[in-house]
């Protein structure tokens, strides 16, 4: 009760009032995805521009002549947010220098969904964080392709059903993993890589702003909750994202030049996943030997994470 | 001030570029324009050219990086040849779609597969319709006035340019060039104003989605729809037809050379057989015409520089005289003819231009191109026509057809 009674005296100072991505857009009711958005742009502030992919984001909140966006916006096509953004630092830097724009800095912010970042518009993002330009790279990830009716992606977890991977006699649901795309960042020497969710929406402030700051290319993996694709209660969205990170489907970490870092201690016994899938009608059909089966692969891959956290020096550590 | 140089066709792209200052360029190697990105990366990395250049992992994503360097408001440049120009297909249609001035060289090279690295025109005939102006170049000094002219143009009627020349006949081929000096092209060519600056100073909301009919704004302004914005296109490139002649002729004025607006002629006055082809063909086929006139036959050359807007005026009017028509195409439209012959006898409709039109499909794949060649089949042609039968398939010159 404590911390509700002075929230208007501390939230302010976490999170800035001013709202930079208007309500009255038309994402569906529960969006995590929207919502993360809203919490990103607040922490960016105004001195920004953001290239946006074709999908959800750029389809609900730009029906013209309306948008809901009060920051610098383009977008242009799908699979090319990256290149979008590398153009616009570009051409920032040129007019500043011949003085035709306010000697100031400016941060461009390229934003994608999963298919945009991980499938379609891996090239673009691999080539410009390659390239070293100063460009914030966010995707926020609903794990399929959405817009278009749920439609799976390389980000759509083990098992879960999809309209094109659907759950069947011979095969259930989704047959691989998620790419891991902050892995492939990393990679690339991308000096600042961060896991995020909405439902920690200060930690996500956190890695925005230090995502922000560096003046080269970062990276940031945001998981938004979709109750829509995902077939469940809209009024979850928040308890999923929490029960994501709780059961260890989804840690929160941050990888600064190399160093590896929980920005979310994990329990030493974390909750199974079932707590998490149990909610979720793309995993209904998943019987209790499926369950231990996507319980392993969980297990393994927070194996191979803690490793990296426990083991693996910064690239300017001695 | 204008010096002479002895210089390639990408050579002279790459001086024209940074004569005009531009201010970003984004490219990705591919034969035969690799020189042209090189060369400007030596102006960039010398600091002879103050400008940003994106190496790109992709031609999709140098005509993105254009795209989104044009919106924030800079000049830009880029340059490609066939495959690549096909990769950047779907980002041309938005350049076009988002009135943007950008100016790319198209170093024209046959496509796969078959694959080839020579030079044919059906990499940027097939890109007819993506709504970019196409200036096809006969020499290396053309590439050089028309990349100047070109960003006139683009920065008045907000549409892109493509200006095409032919791979190795002019891209690897030297041939004297009249540089022109710094202080003549800055007077030629104002620095761009762009009607966007993508900053937060003014945030604006670019390429947002539209919807079939026209909405009304907040403000209460009855917002174009999908179609509003089509038309404004076709008309902007309908209405670039003067603007390309007024600079072509001011050009002409300034700098003292007459590339001819939409398209040019050579020994047409009483000319009645009339050959016909864009870029380096062209030039060929004047050399064919001297020729054909030393045997008594009365032919001239219409040179088609630009390809769209298509010259429709201009063709009725400079092919009113002919006889015959002979074209001479390095593309082929499959399943039907060259393009160009298309868009020529669409262009004779109700008109009194009725001589026989015969298209000769020439060079594809870098096969050479004589001027001998030209000469034969243009005589075979009138030959044809002479004895009654005007009618003729489109034929393949120096190909195994059987």
């Amino acid at each position: 009760m404590t911390l509700v009674q002075n929230f208007e005296i501390f939230a302010p100072k976490l999170i800035d009032r001013k709202e930079y991505f208007s309500p009255g857009h038309r994402a569906c009711q529960g969006c995590g995805e929207v919502l993360a958005l809203r919490i990103i742009l607040k922490a960016l502030g105004d001195d920004v521009v953001i290239s946006n992919a074709t999908g959800c984001m750029e389809i609900i909140s730009t029906a013209y002549p309306q948008t809901a966006w009060e920051v610098p916006y383009i977008h242009v096509a799908f699979e090319n947010a990256a290149a979008v953004g590398s153009g616009v630092e570009a051409a920032l830097k040129a007019l500043r220098r011949k003085g035709r724009i306010p000697d100031r800095y400016v941060k461009s912010v390229a934003i994608a969904g999963d298919g945009g970042t991980a499938d379609i518009g891996l090239q673009a993002l691999s080539g410009a964080m390659e390239r070293g330009h100063d460009l914030m790279f966010v995707c926020l990830d609903n794990e399929a392709y959405m817009n278009t009716g749920i439609q799976r992606s390389s980000e759509t977890p083990f098992m879960a059903a999809t309209t094109t991977s659907p759950a069947g006699k011979e095969i259930k649901g989704q047959r691989t993993g998620k790419k891991n795309v902050p892995e492939i960042m990393v990679a690339h020497g991308v000096p600042y890589v961060a896991t995020a969710c909405p439902s920690y929406p200060i930690d996500l402030v956190n890695k925005v702003k230090k995502a922000k700051a560096v003046k080269g290319p970062s990276y940031l993996h945001v998981f938004s909750m979709c109750p829509t694709g995902w077939r469940c209660a809209s009024e979850i969205t928040i308890k999923l994202g929490k029960l994501v990170v709780e059961t260890g489907v989804f840690p929160l970490y941050e990888v600064e030049n190399g160093k590896y870092r929980l920005t979310m201690e994990m329990p030493k016994k974390l909750r199974p996943v079932e707590d998490y899938l149990k909610h979720q009608g793309r995993f209904r059909h998943l019987s209790a030997d499926d369950i231990k089966l996507v319980q392993k692969k969980v297990d393994y891959e927070i194996k191979k994470l803690m490793d990296k956290v426990g083991g693996l020096k910064g690239w300017d550590e001695k | 001030m204008s010096d002479v140089q002895i210089i390639t066709g990408n050579q002279a792209a790459a001086m024209a570029a940074r004569l005009c200052n531009v201010q970003v360029v984004a490219a990705y190697p591919i034969t035969p324009q690799s020189q042209l990105a090189e060369i400007l990366s030596q102006y960039v990395e010398s600091g002879s050219l103050r400008a940003e250049y994106v190496r790109v992992e992709s031609e999709h994503s140098a005509m993105t990086v254009c795209i989104s360097a044009s919106t924030v408001g800079a000049r830009v440049f880029t340059a490609t040849s066939a495959n690549g120009l096909l990769y950047m297909h779907e980002q041309l249609h938005w350049a076009a779609g988002s009135r943007l001035p950008i100016v790319m060289c198209v170093v024209n090279r046959g496509v796969g597969a078959p694959w080839s690295i020579f030079n044919d025109q059906q990499d940027s005939l097939s890109q007819r319709d993506t709504g970019w102006i196409q200036i096809h170049c006969r020499d290396n000094q053309e590439i050089m006035d028309s990349v100047i002219q070109a960003y006139r143009i683009a920065e008045q009627v907000y549409a892109p340019v493509m200006v095409c020349y032919d791979g190795f006949v002019l891209s690897h081929t030297m041939m004297p060039v009249h540089i022109p000096g710094a202080n003549l092209v800055r007077s030629f060519l104002p620095p761009y104003k762009p009607h966007t600056i993508l900053s937060p100073e003014n945030p604006k909301n670019i390429n947002p989605v539209l919807l079939p009919n026209p909405r009304m704004s907040a403000e209460g302004i009855l917002c174009d729809g999908y179609m509003e914005m089509r038309y404004k296109l076709q008309k902007a490139m309908e209405d670039s037809r003067e603007v390309i002649i007024k600079t072509s002729r001011e050009f002409a004025d300034a700098f003292g050379r007459d590339n001819g607006g939409m398209l040019w002629e050579y020994r047409t006055d009483d000319a009645e057989v009339i050959l016909s082809a864009m870029g380096s063909v062209a030039a060929e086929a004047m050399a064919a015409v001297d020729q054909l006139r030393a045997e008594g036959i009365g032919a001239g050359v219409v040179g088609i520089r630009v390809f769209r807007p298509f010259p429709k005026e201009d063709v009725a009017r400079a092919f009113r005289k002919a006889k015959a028509i002979i074209l001479f195409e390095k593309s082929i439209s499959y399943g039907y003819e060259g393009g160009l012959s298309s868009e020529l006898k669409a262009a004779f409709y109700r008109t009194d231009i009725h001589a026989p039109v015969h298209d000769y499909i020439v060079g594809l794949g870098g096969r050479d191109v004589k001027a001998r060649e030209l000469v034969e089949a243009a005589k075979s042609s009138v030959e044809a026509i002479r004895s009654g039968t005007p009618e003729k398939h489109t034929s393949w010159l120096n190909c195994i057809t059987e």
